[in-house]
């Protein structure tokens, strides 16, 4: 059902010729409210402005599920209509799931220059998917990846937690530069 | 559709039980990067629970149930929680809350759980419930990365000191008889199961024996014995632990029903 309207992957600037461009353009300056540097839609969260039954939608997915910046995004989305006075309701969906692959190359770049290290390029999402048979495969594909140091590109880096000041980062530290880092962690 | 809502609220009890037990740590972890872990755990957990019970709420219609009334106003005989998830963190069979708590019955309960969960949303993305089936494929991202850190801890306190192998081995030894209740049947789950709603564990039992078996080799701990009582508390049936639990979880929300922020 649901699950069909929504794209997946990264969504790119729309065109003038684009019925809903205003709109979009309008909602290019609604940033995450934890990384102010990247849009709504360079982190994926921003997946279709539509025509619905009751007029226009905006539709958005969550990240973490317990994500508490979520309901943050959603007031922010609806200010920013406000403002300029477009009448348009926040629907919010889950399906397909919010992925990290679906940052666009830019919100890559500003993450990487905001001091945070960008997810590798391949998520979590197809893990469950490869791994059926063998617990220590399930399991190993979190071998981790390397992470180049956002401050000086080096990939000599540790992991120091899991977890660090969100749900979607762990920290690292980097062993060239010794700079502790976030890293956006794969989803 | 009381089968079905009821699944719903098994999975979703399952969340916010181990949500709120695993919060307890909040400001007392072990280390700091423990405190944050378990905080970020719980906040999938409770973020999960939060999706299910919205669910629910949707799907029952009567303009009455919400997540919060789901959530905080409901007793003990209502939730159907696994018993694993609502004992206190501690060997000992007598404490109720905080006191002596013991981080190797915290992660021994985390690895047990998320090590079932983990196989459990990964079928149930396929459920004829399509916001369950989405509900699912957000949790399995969640509860993979939940499973490696409790498994990289039980291997790092198993394959540790003295001190921390016993306590890694006494927690699983003192946890793994109520990992019998995976495997009980009930009518709520048979009725999922036949309404291609919900998954049938056991199905999943043998590849859940194998991430098992596999770590705690690794971790250089012996299996234990998983006979003896089988606990209830998806049959709504629980320990003494779990009313603790909702007092304080519930409490602030009964003394200002209806509050808002």
């Amino acid at each position: 059902m649901q699950a069909a309207s929504l794209p997946d992957g990264p969504i790119e600037q729309k065109l003038p010729s684009d019925p809903h461009h205003a709109v979009w353009t309008l909602l290019e300056s609604v940033a995450d409210p934890e990384i102010p540097v990247v849009s709504l839609r360079e982190m994926g969260i921003l997946r279709a402005v539509r025509e619905g039954a009751d007029g226009l939608e905006v539709v958005i997915t969550p990240t973490y599920s317990g994500c508490p910046a979520m309901s943050q995004m959603e007031d922010d989305v609806m200010a920013a209509l406000a403002q300029a006075g477009v009448p348009a309701r926040v629907v919010t969906l889950l399906a397909p799931a919010w992925s990290t692959d679906w940052m666009t190359p830019e919100a890559r770049d500003k993450l990487r220059a905001y001091g945070i290290a960008p997810p590798q390029a391949t998520s979590c999402a197809s893990q469950g998917l490869n791994v059926v048979q063998f617990a220590t495969k399930r399991v190993a594909s979190y071998a981790r990846p390397a992470v180049a140091c956002p401050q000086c590109g080096s990939e000599n880096t540790t992991e120091t937690s899991h977890f660090g000041s969100t749900a979607c980062k762990a920290l690292y530290r980097c062993l060239n530069c010794m700079e502790p880092f976030d890293y956006f962690k794969p989803y | 559709m009381a089968a079905h809502t009821d699944y719903l609220l098994h999975l979703a009890d399952n969340a916010l039980i181990l949500g709120q037990r695993n919060a307890e740590w909040c400001g007392h972890g072990p280390i700091l990067e423990e405190d944050l872990a378990l905080a970020n755990n719980s906040l999938d957990l409770i973020g999960q629970a939060r999706l299910l019970y919205q669910h629910v709420a949707a799907l029952r219609k009567d303009g009455r149930t919400t997540e919060d009334h789901l959530a905080y106003f409901r007793d003990v005989p209502d939730f159907r929680n696994y018993t694993l998830l609502e004992l206190p963190h501690s060997t000992a069979l007598a404490p109720t809350s905080a006191g002596n708590r013991d981080y190797a019955v915290t992660i021994a309960r985390n690895f047990l759980f998320s090590a079932l969960m983990v196989l459990v949303w990964e079928s149930l993305r396929a459920s004829k419930d399509a916001q369950l089936a989405a509900i699912a494929a957000k949790s399995l991202k969640e509860t993979q990365y939940h499973l490696r850190h409790a498994r990289d801890w039980l291997l790092r306190l198993g394959d540790g000191t003295a001190d921390s192998h016993a306590r890694m081995q006494a927690a699983m030894d003192h946890l793994m008889p109520y990992t019998q209740e995976f495997w009980t049947s009930s009518e709520m789950e048979t009725s999922a199961v036949e309404a291609g709603v919900g998954v049938d564990t056991n199905t999943l039992r043998a590849a859940w024996d194998e991430v098992i078996d596999d770590t705690l080799a690794q971790a250089t701990l012996k299996r234990s014995t998983t006979d003896g009582y089988v606990s209830t508390g998806k049959l709504c049936v629980h320990s003494e632990h779990l009313g603790f639990v909702l007092a304080e979880m519930q409490s602030l929300a009964r003394a200002h029903p209806e509050a808002v922020w």
